[in-house]
C-alpha cells in the first residue's frame, strides 16, 4: 500500500522535474490563480490602491494574446514557407535576393514603427497588430526555411531524383522533412520574439497581456506591470520549451538507431 | 537495352559528348571508363534524362526514352550514386522501399522484396531494416544504395562511380557483391569508374572514353590485348598491363590436369594474378590447384603464365 504510493509519489515528482510540465504549471498557476496573489502584491506594494489588475481576467488577456501571437505567425509561416520554397525552386531562383530584401526590410522597421503607420490605415484594434507582427516574424521564418532547403545534401537530391521521385514528392517527403528541424528553429525565433512584441500590440488598442503593462505604466501602477510581465514571460518560456520538444521529435532520426 | 545513336550534349560552346553510338544488350555488365571529364557522368546520365542530350538518338527497350515521362523511365532504372544519397530520415526498409512504394506495390509485397534485398547485399534483415543511414558504416550505406537502386526490379542499373568513396577492402568486397547480385538478378549494369582493375574486374564490356568519344569498347580481354591507340594503352597502363592480363584469366585455364604438388593450393576459378603474388610470396614455381568441388585438379607453374603471350 504505503509501496503503491511512493510510487505514485515519485511518478509526480518525477513529471515535476520534467521543464516543459513544470512551465506549463507555473504558467497554469499565474493564469487563473493571480487573484489568489493580491495579499502578496499589497504587501509588496503598500502604497497601492489596487494592487491587482481586475479590469479583465488573465485567462481572457492570455487567450487574446495567444490568439494574436498565434494567427500572426500562422500567417507568417505560410507565407514565409511558400516563399522559402519558391525561391529554392528553379523557376524562383531569380526572385531570391528581392525576396530576401523585402523580408529583411520588414524586419528592420521596428514593431512600434510598423503598428503606428498601420493605425491610420486599419484603425485601431487587433488588426494593426496582426499586421506588424506577421510582418516583423517573417524574417526569422523565411530565412530558416530557406536555409533549412539548402541544407539537404547534394546526393539526397540526386538520388530522389534519380530514382524517379516527383518534384512535388521530392519536395513534400525529402526536402520539407529534412528543412523542417531548421525551419522549426526560425519559427520557434519568430513566435517567441513575437509573444514580447504582442504586448506592445496593446497600445494600439489590441487585447494582449501587455494591456494590464500598459495600463501600469501610465498609471504608476507597478504591481499592473509586474504581473502582466510575469504571464508573458511565462508564457514565452513555456512555449520556448514545447518547440524544443517539437524539434526534438522533428529530427529523431539524428539519434534514434531503431 | 540501350542505344545510343549519334548522340550529342553540349555545354554552351564546349561539346561534352560527341557523336556517341553505343548498343549495351540485355544483361550486359558494361563499365564506361575514361579520364577525369570525359563525359562518363553525363553519358550515365542522359540514359535516365537527369541530363537530356542535344543530338541524336538514346533508345530504352526499343523505344526513345524521350517517348517516357522522365520519371516513369527512371522508375524503371535503378540509380546509385557515389555519394550514396540515402534519405537520413527514413530508414534502411524505408529507403529501400521507395521506387516500390511509388509504383504502388503493396505493404507485404514491400517487406518480403526488402527482406530479399538486404540477404542480397548481404545485411542481416532483422538488425539493419530498422535502422538510420547515419548508424551505418559507409560500406553498409552503399549496400544499402544498390539495394535501393535494386528494389523495383530494374530491367537497368545505372551507377556512378558507386565504390569510389569506399576503402579498398570494402571496396574489393562490394565489387564481389555486385557481380554476384548481377549473376543472380541477370539486370542490365552500366556503370562508371575511373579505376582501371575495377573495370575489369566488373565488366563484361568496357567502354574507353576520351573527350566525349568512344575511344575503344570492348571485352576486357580485348582491350587489353589490343588496344586500339595510344591514348588506350597509355590509360590502360603500360606498367600494369602484365598484371592486368593476368587478371582476366583463371587458374582453371592454364593449369597442367592431373598434376600433384605440395602446398596449400589455390582454386581454379582464382585469378593468375592471385596465382602470381602466392608464388612469389612463397618464392615457389608451382601451385597446387583444387577444382569447384575442392578436390585436387591439377598444379599451375609460374612458367605456365607467361606461355603464349606475344
Ligand atoms: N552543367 C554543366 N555545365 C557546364 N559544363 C559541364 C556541366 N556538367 C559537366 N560539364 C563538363 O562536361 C565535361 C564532362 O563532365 P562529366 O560527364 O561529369 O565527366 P566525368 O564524369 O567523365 O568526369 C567536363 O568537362 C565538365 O566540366
Ligand atoms: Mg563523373
Amino acid at each position: 500500500m504505503s509501496g503503491t504510493m511512493n510510487a505514485g509519489a515519485r511518478r509526480g515528482i518525477g513529471l515535476l522535474a520534467d521543464p516543459l510540465i513544470l512551465s506549463g504549471l507555473v504558467l497554469a498557476g499565474l493564469v487563473f490563480g493571480m487573484p489568489l496573489l493580491k495579499p502578496v502584491f499589497a504587501a509588496l506594494f503598500p502604497g497601492l490602491d489596487r494592487p491587482l489588475y481586475e479590469q479583465d481576467s488573465f485567462l481572457n488577456l492570455t487567450i487574446a494574446h495567444v490568439v494574436l501571437v498565434g494567427a500572426s505567425s500562422a500567417i507568417s509561416l505560410v507565407i514565409g514557407v511558400l516563399a522559402g520554397v519558391f525561391v529554392t525552386r528553379r523557376a524562383g531562383r531569380e526572385f531570391r535576393p528581392l525576396v530576401e530584401t523585402i523580408v529583411a526590410t520588414g524586419q528592420t522597421f521596428p514593431p512600434v514603427a510598423v503598428l503606428a503607420v498601420a493605425v491610420p490605415l486599419l484603425g485601431f484594434g487587433a488588426a494593426p497588430a496582426l499586421i506588424a507582427l506577421a510582418i516583423y516574424g517573417l524574417l526569422p521564418i523565411t530565412e530558416a526555411v530557406v536555409a533549412g532547403i539548402e541544407s539537404v545534401p547534394v546526393g539526397v537530391r540526386e538520388a530522389a531524383r534519380g530514382i524517379g521521385m516527383s518534384a512535388r514528392g521530392r519536395l513534400l517527403h525529402v526536402e520539407l522533412p529534412l528543412a523542417a528541424p531548421v525551419a522549426l528553429a526560425g519559427v520557434r525565433t519568430s513566435v517567441i520574439i513575437n509573444i514580447g512584441t504582442a504586448a506592445i500590440a496593446s497600445t494600439v488598442g489590441a487585447k494582449t497581456l501587455g494591456l494590464p503593462i500598459i495600463v501600469g505604466l501610465s498609471g504608476f501602477n507597478t504591481a499592473y506591470v509586474l504581473q502582466g510581465a510575469l504571464v508573458v514571460g511565462a508564457l514565452a518560456v513555456f512555449t520556448d520549451l514545447a518547440f524544443e520538444r517539437l524539434g526534438r521529435r522533428l529530427d529523431r532520426w539524428k539519434r534514434d538507431s531503431a | 537495352m540501350i542505344q545510343f545513336e549519334h548522340v550529342g550534349k553540349r555545354y554552351g560552346t564546349s561539346e561534352v559528348v560527341s557523336d556517341l553510338s553505343l548498343s549495351i544488350k540485355a544483361g550486359e555488365f558494361c563499365v564506361l571508363i575514361g579520364p577525369s571529364g570525359s563525359g562518363k557522368t553525363t553519358t550515365l546520365r542522359m540514359i535516365n534524362r537527369l541530363i537530356e542530350h542535344d543530338s541524336g538518338r538514346i533508345l530504352f527497350d526499343g523505344a526513345e526514352i524521350r517517348s517516357f515521362a522522365p520519371e516513369a523511365l527512371r522508375r524503371r532504372m535503378g540509380y546509385a550514386i557515389q555519394s550514396i544519397g540515402l534519405f537520413p530520415h527514413w530508414t534502411v526498409e524505408e529507403n529501400i522501399a521507395a521506387v516500390p512504394k511509388l509504383l504502388g506495390w503493396s505493404k507485404a509485397k514491400i517487406r518480403d522484396r526488402v527482406t530479399e534485398l538486404l540477404g542480397l547485399v548481404g545485411l542481416d534483415a532483422t538488425t539493419y531494416r530498422g535502422r538510420y543511414p547515419q548508424h551505418l558504416s559507409g560500406g553498409q550505406q552503399q549496400r544499402v544504395g544498390v539495394a535501393r537502386a535494386l528494389a523495383a526490379e530494374p530491367q537497368v542499373l545505372l551507377m556512378d562511380e558507386p565504390f569510389g568513396a569506399l576503402d579498398p577492402v570494402t571496396r574489393d568486397a562490394l565489387q564481389a557483391e555486385m557481380l554476384r547480385v548481377h549473376a543472380a538478378s541477370g539486370t542490365t549494369i552500366v556503370l562508371v569508374t575511373h579505376d582501371m582493375d575495377e573495370a575489369i574486374r566488373l565488366g563484361s564490356r568496357i567502354v574507353i572514353l576520351d573527350q566525349g568519344r568512344i575511344a575503344q569498347a570492348g571485352s576486357p580481354r580485348e582491350i587489353l590485348t589490343r588496344p586500339a591507340s595510344d591514348f588506350v594503352a597509355d590509360f590502360i597502363g603500360r606498367d600494369e598491363m602484365g598484371l592486368r592480363l593476368l587478371s582476366i584469366e583463371t587458374v582453371g585455364e592454364r593449369m597442367r590436369p592431373g598434376e600433384e604438388a605440395a602446398g596449400e593450393p589455390i582454386a581454379a576459378s582464382a585469378t593468375l594474378r592471385h596465382a602470381l603474388s602466392l608464388l612469389v610470396s612463397r618464392a615457389a614455381d608451382r601451385l597446387p590447384v583444387t577444382g569447384a568441388d575442392g578436390a585436387p585438379a591439377g598444379v599451375i607453374h609460374l612458367a605456365d603464365l607467361t606461355v603464349g603471350r606475344p
